[in-house]
Parts: C-alpha cells; structure tokens; sequence
C-alpha cells in the first residue's frame, strides 16, 4: 500500500505504464492539466507533442498500425476531443487499436455548457468501438484497463475514456489489469472445428480458387499471414489482397496477384469474377472491392473468416462464413494436411492458372513513358520503390490518386510497412501517422507517399517532425490537382474540373526550410532518381517536391456502379465505356 | 419482390449510462427500422436490462441487425424471439375516450369486450387500461376513434419465450 493515496491523474499514468505504454500523442488543454502534471513527475511514458489533435490520433494510428500495439492519445475537452472525431472514425473504419483520453469539465459542471464542454461520450459514440465517461474514481482504473482489453480484443478499434477533471484531482484506489475481466464482452477466437473441415474440403475440392486476405490479417499479426502464406502456396491457389491487406502476402511470390478492388489489377479482378471458391480471410467485402454486386463473382462457393460476425453477409451473402481470429483458423485448415487441401484436379489447376498468366499479360500497370520532360507519377513511385528496396521502409499515404499508384507500384513483402487510410479515406493521414511510424521505428525509412492536396490538411505536424528531429521523407506526388477528385470530374462530369485545382499550392522547398527541414523540388525524369537518392542520404526531414504529369490518371479501373469485368485498363477504355446513371450517384 | 420480416429481438444489456443510446443510435445510423422499442431493469442484483425490440426488414438485415446488438460492448446477450420457437408478446396501452351520452356507454360495452379495464373514470371521460397483442390494441383504438378517442400511450411490446427455457439470468460471470 502507498503511503499517500494515488490521484485520479496518477492512477491514469500508473495505468497506462501497467499496459505497457511507452509513448503517448496527445495535445494539453485546462482540463487534462492533473495529467500533463502527472507526466511531468515521471520518467516512464514518452509524451509526443502533436499541433493538432487529429494529428494526434493519425500519429497513434500510425504507430498502432506499424508494432501492432495499441496506440494511445491524450486530448484535452471540447474542442480537443472534437477534433479527434476524424480519427477516432478513420480507426473504427480501419480496425485500429487506440485508446483516445478525452478532458472533461468537472463532473457538477457537465450539461451546464461550462467552457470547453462537449458530450464527448454522444459525440464519439458512432465512431468507437466503445466509449466510457468516468464520474467516479474509485472506477478510474478498472475501466482504463477494461479500455484497453476492447481496443485490441476482437475486431480492434478505438476507445474513448472521457476523464472529469474532478476525477483526476480526487484520490482513490488501483488496480492491476491482471484483476479485472471484462463482464460480458468475449469476441469468439476458435472456430467451429465443423465448419473448418468444410472448408477444408472446398479448397480440396475447388477448380479454380481465389485466396482473398484483408486487413484482419495484418490485426492477426505477423504469425497469421505467415500462416495465410503458407496456406497459399500448399494451394498452389492464387491471392489477391486488399489495399488494407497488402504486406500481409509477400508482393513477390508468384501467387500473388496483386491489389483487388477499384483500382486492383486486371488480374485480380478477373480471378475474383472467375473463381468457383473464394476464400475471405479477414477481408470485408468492401464497396471498393466488390464493385456492382449484382455481378460480383457469380459463379464463386464463398467462404468468409473473420472475427466480426456482423461483417459475415453484410454485403455479399457467402456459403460457408467461419467466426474467429483469422490466425487460429488457418493452423485449423493447415492442421488438416496437405493431401486434404491440395488440388485433386491437377489440369484443372494447371488451366486456371493458364487463364491467370494470359490476364497477367495484359500487364494492366503499363503507362504511356513517351511524354518526355514530364515525370508520371507511376514513375516516381516506381523509382522510389526501386532505390528503397535494401532499405528497412515503412510507408504511409494521403488520400487518392498518390494513394492508389503507392498501393499498386510499391510491394510490400511483410506486414506492419503499409499505413493508409482505406475505409474512411481521410486526406492528411499521412504526415501524422509517419510520425507515428518513426516515433516507433526511430532507425527506420520512414515515407509518406504524399499528394500536394492532401498534405496541406495537417501540415502542421511539420512542427512535431522538427520538435522530435524525426527524419521523415515527405514524397510529394505534386500534380496541382485534387487528382482523383480530377480523374472523377473527367470521367463523370464532362471535364468540368471544379475548384479541384489548386491555384496558390506554397513553394514546398521554402515550407521545408521554415520547419527546419530539407526541401528539394525536381520536374526533369533524367533528374529524380538523383533527387531521391539525395531524399535518403540526408539524415533529416525531407520534403520531395515531384512536380508530376496533371493530366496523368489512375488505371485500371472499375467505375462505380460496373463490375469486375468491365474494367477501365486506359485512357483509351474511357470514351467506349461511359458510366451508367446508377454507377455515377455512387461514391 | 424482396420479403420484409418482422421480427421480435430481446436483448440483454449492462444499466449503464447511454446504453439506449447506443442501442438507437445503431438503428438510425445504420437505417434499420424500429416498430416498437421497450426497455427497463429486470435483474437489479446484476444490473442487467433487457430491451424488446421489434424490427422489420430483409432477412439479410435482420442477420445483420442481431449480429450489430451483439457487437456493442455492454451488450450480454441477444435472442431473434420470432426465430427461436414459440413467444409470447404483450404490449399494454391507455387509452382516454371524452364523451357523453350514447357513445360513452358504448365505449364501455366494448371495453368489456375487449376485456380493458376502466382505471379511471369521470362523469364525460374514460381512462382504459388494456394489455394484449399489439394487433388486438389497434383493433380496440380502431373502434374507439368514433367514441371519443383524445389520447393513447402504448408501452410497445415485451416479450418472452413459452416454455421452461430462460436466457435472463444463466450463465452469467460474476465479476
């Protein structure tokens, strides 16, 4: 028993080290101040300054996404917690672990529109996995580690505690996190044995299967895609991923199809329409992936593994749905042996993948290279990927057009090395969770694949780069342009490109400079991998202005509203297949 | 044609502040509809509330809907009444009729009918208090509308399997 009793503030931080935090992003405000106090006092918990509180959450998701930890935030009342809803949302939608402290006014002061007061718990309801308001301390510090047990239990996803500042000057008692068990929540790990074998006798069985990893791989962790690896290859079965799985199969296994989905390859894509077993791991059957799903692989048995039973026939009705942690359920099918799983048609097989390689063929990723003096923006990333290749790379995106060349150019042989912001696509991810990255993997490469546009929203955590001396390289993929927004009007609104150029875009090199980091701009092509090169010499931030063809899209392509097989390859695909009516009301 | 099924959902949930919240604001963000929706405590010694809904929508939905419940954090345990065997459903209404003369007496011959009970009572109005089916209270307020029907509140319904069978308080971890 300690002498003098700990404080609600104390006991937050005794929590959060008993959880094994490391590092917290947050943002001080008058009523997380008992906390800031708290940190001052200690020498456990590294606080990492952000500018902005969204910037906060990215960066924790940047950091959650990259160890497979639960990232942490600290925001302050009001307006602190208002401003990390994006985040708070971007984790829900992407199933990142965070646990996101909010301020808040004292507990007699709540309802009254006191200063900086907001309902934080109504506000962030929608957008958590679950959240709790804390109007006792003798509740503090169980539901800070039953906060933890949600966020990385199950579907992972974020967890909002809303602390009274009165709750954090009172004193009151603590507990260990090994006391305390969660009431009711216990998200099912083991699958069903049955429905296992069933699988197993539909891999065996099938002609021309489809391996189909997500997301929940990478939340899996290492251990599952090794698994899901192994999986496939004892298959001899193809596998696609999606953009938020990618790295969970290595990018250079002839398996590997490439990314699925809007902007998936040519081979994925067709391989999805023309499987008759699909196996779901850990995936969701995404609008982004499925595209129309009156046509979306018509003649395909599915089979769908994941944690979250409400993502089973959410969208797509599947035959064979199995609950549980994807990792669990491929030891399962792997248990079987390889004389179950393997193929009993071999010329079937050996057809299948016949139909595959002459898709490949079609070498869907090709750009026109004749414009001379212009970089493509394929290119650069291309290049990028070519000359960080030995290197210990960590990559995170904005949002859009640079977002999508970035998933199809660079590969990705691991997990943990891609952080994007797939479901909910917020512009101005990047900066912050490359920060996040680095602060993780300070010895690391670490890129955020960027464009123009997006990087402006949360260019402010320029000023957490230059504070923490992060030497992260900002790739600016710079085509004047809200380039998807751009491609977008081109093909559905008759070229009428509205408020989607950017007219008065900073010098980038002089924006670099005043953080305290390295600006360079290059347009020549013969120019850039020099430039590159440079990027990755300099031992400091970076910002890499690549000033890319503006008119250059992002192919293939399946228009909202088109199936799979009516995928746009190039710009000369554009004018002979217009979009339907339904498909241009879609997103 | 695509078939609407209406089912009945008990759900079984931690007293916890903003529970119903959390409950309704998973119908409305994600468009599902609620017919009727009743909540209240039934096991004070383990803080457990149970909320009868009932919903209608595809079947696709309706998986969908139980498989959300379920996902919510304070959420123990959610039981599709409609799928699982036979139930029984009551709902509970009062219904004020203001008249005089002919129509006040019929109102009350048909209350008796109706087995509804008359709860209070002045010399021009009529409290009745009457519990069934949902279908057998629309079928009495229908009546009522020409007598002199000023008010009605409903409970919405509750609701409970037949038989032996229990899911309120089995099983249940004690912390």
């Amino acid at each position: 028993m300690p002498a003098e009793p700990l404080t609600g503030a104390d006991i937050v931080i005794k929590a959060l080290v008993d959880q094994g935090v490391d590092v917290v992003f947050g943002y001080p405000g008058g009523a997380v101040l008992p906390i800031y106090d708290a940190l001052f006092k200690q020498n456990s918990l590294r606080h990492i300054l952000v500018r902005q509180e969204g910037g906060a959450v990215h960066a924790a998701e940047g950091y959650a996404r990259s160890t497979g930890r639960v990232g942490v935030v600290l925001v302050t009342s009001g307006p602190g917690a208002t401003n990390a809803v994006t985040g708070l949302t971007d984790a829900l939608m992407d199933s990142v672990p965070i646990v996101c402290l909010t301020g808040q006014v004292p507990t007699h002061l709540i309802g009254n529109d006191a200063f900086q007061e907001a309902d934080t718990t109504g506000i962030t309801r929608p957008c958590t996995k679950h959240n709790y308001l804390v109007k006792n301390v003798s509740e503090l510090a169980r539901t800070l580690h039953e906060a933890f047990y949600v966020a990385k239990s199950g579907r992972p996803g974020p967890v909002v505690v809303d602390l009274p500042k009165d709750v954090l000057f009172a004193p009151g008692p603590y507990c260990a996190p090994e006391e305390v068990r969660h009431k009711s929540y216990r998200p099912q790990l083991r699958p069903d044995p049955a429905r296992i074998a069933e699988a197993v006798e539909m891999i065996g069985r099938a002609k021309r299967p489809l391996f189909y990893g997500g997301g929940g791989l990478i939340n899996s962790g290492p251990e599952a895609c090794a698994r899901f690896a192994e999986l496939v290859r004892l298959t001899d079965a193809p596998c696609t991923l999606t953009l938020m799985g990618l790295g969970a199969f290595p990018a250079a296994d002839p398996h590997f199809l490439g990314m699925v989905g809007m902007h998936g390859t040519y081979e994925a894509n067709l391989a999805m329409h023309g499987c008759d077993l699909m196996v779901a791991v850990g995936s969701r059957f995404d609008d982004r992936v499925t595209g129309r799903l009156n046509a979306f692989s018509p003649g395909s048995k599915k089979i769908h593994i994941d944690i979250d039973p409400s993502s089973i026939n959410k969208n797509v009705r599947v035959d064979l749905p199995i609950i549980g942690d994807v990792g669990e359920a491929m030891s399962a099918i792997l248990g079987a042996g390889p004389t179950a799983l393997r193929s009993s048609d071999g010329a079937a097989r050996a057809e299948w993948w016949r139909a595959i390689e002459g898709w490949r063929a079609r070498d869907c990723l090709h750009y026109d290279k004749s414009r001379r003096g212009l970089i493509k923006p394929q290119y650069a990333i291309e290049r990028l990927y070519a000359l960080t290749r030995d290197r210990d790379v960590y990559i995170t995106t904005e949002v859009g057009q640079h977002q999508m060349w970035a998933a199809q150019f660079f590969k990705f042989e691991e997990p943990y090395r891609w952080m994007t912001s797939g479901g909910l696509g917020t512009m101005g991810y990047g900066l912050p969770a490359a920060v996040g990255v680095q602060i993780a993997h300070p010895d690391a490469l670490v890129i955020d694949i960027a464009g123009e546009a997006s990087v402006l929203m949360n260019i402010q955590e320029m000023s957490t780069v230059a504070q923490y001396r992060l030497p992260v390289k900002i790739f600016i993929i710079n085509n004047q342009y809200m380039g998807m927004v751009r491609q977008w009007q081109e093909l559905l609104h008759g070229g009428r490109y509205s408020e989607s150029y950017t007219a008065a875009l900073p010098d980038f090199v002089k924006l670099a400079d005043a953080f305290g980091a390295v600006g360079r701009r290059v347009e020549d092509p013969a120019e850039l991998d020099d430039a590159i090169r440079e990027m990755l010499a300099i031992d400091r931030a970076v910002i890499l202005d690549v000033a890319v063809d503006p008119a250059e899209n992002c192919f293939p392509m399946i228009p909202s509203g088109a199936a799979h097989n009516e995928m746009l390859l190039g710009p000369e695909d554009e004018a002979e297949k217009p979009v339907s009516e339904e498909g241009m009301v879609l997103v | 044609m695509i078939d609407i099924e209406r089912h009945t959902i008990a759900v079984l949930v931690d007293n916890e502040p903003g529970i119903l919240a959390r409950v309704v604001g998973l119908f409305s963000g994600r468009g599902y509809n609620i017919e009727s929706l009743t909540v209240a405590e039934v096991d004070r010694a383990n803080g457990l509330s149970r909320i009868t809904v009932v919903t209608s929508g595809t079947r696709m939905i309706i998986e969908q809907i139980k498989a959300q419940l379920s996902r919510l954090v304070p959420v123990h345990k959610v039981h599709d009444l409609t799928d699982e065997g036979p139930f029984v459903e009551r709902e509970m209404a009062l219904i004020k009729v203001a008249g005089k003369g002919e129509s006040r007496i019929e109102s009350l011959r048909l209350a008796d009918i109706f087995r509804a009970r008359v709860v209070d009572s002045t010399t021009e109005s009529f409290v009745f208090e009457m519990t069934g089916s949902s279908e057998k209270l629309n079928a009495f307020i229908t009546l009522m509308e020409p007598l002199g029907l000023v008010e009605v509140s409903r409970t919405g319904a509750a609701a409970i399997s037949r038989g032996p069978a229990s899911f309120s308080l089995a099983r249940l971890p004690t912390v």
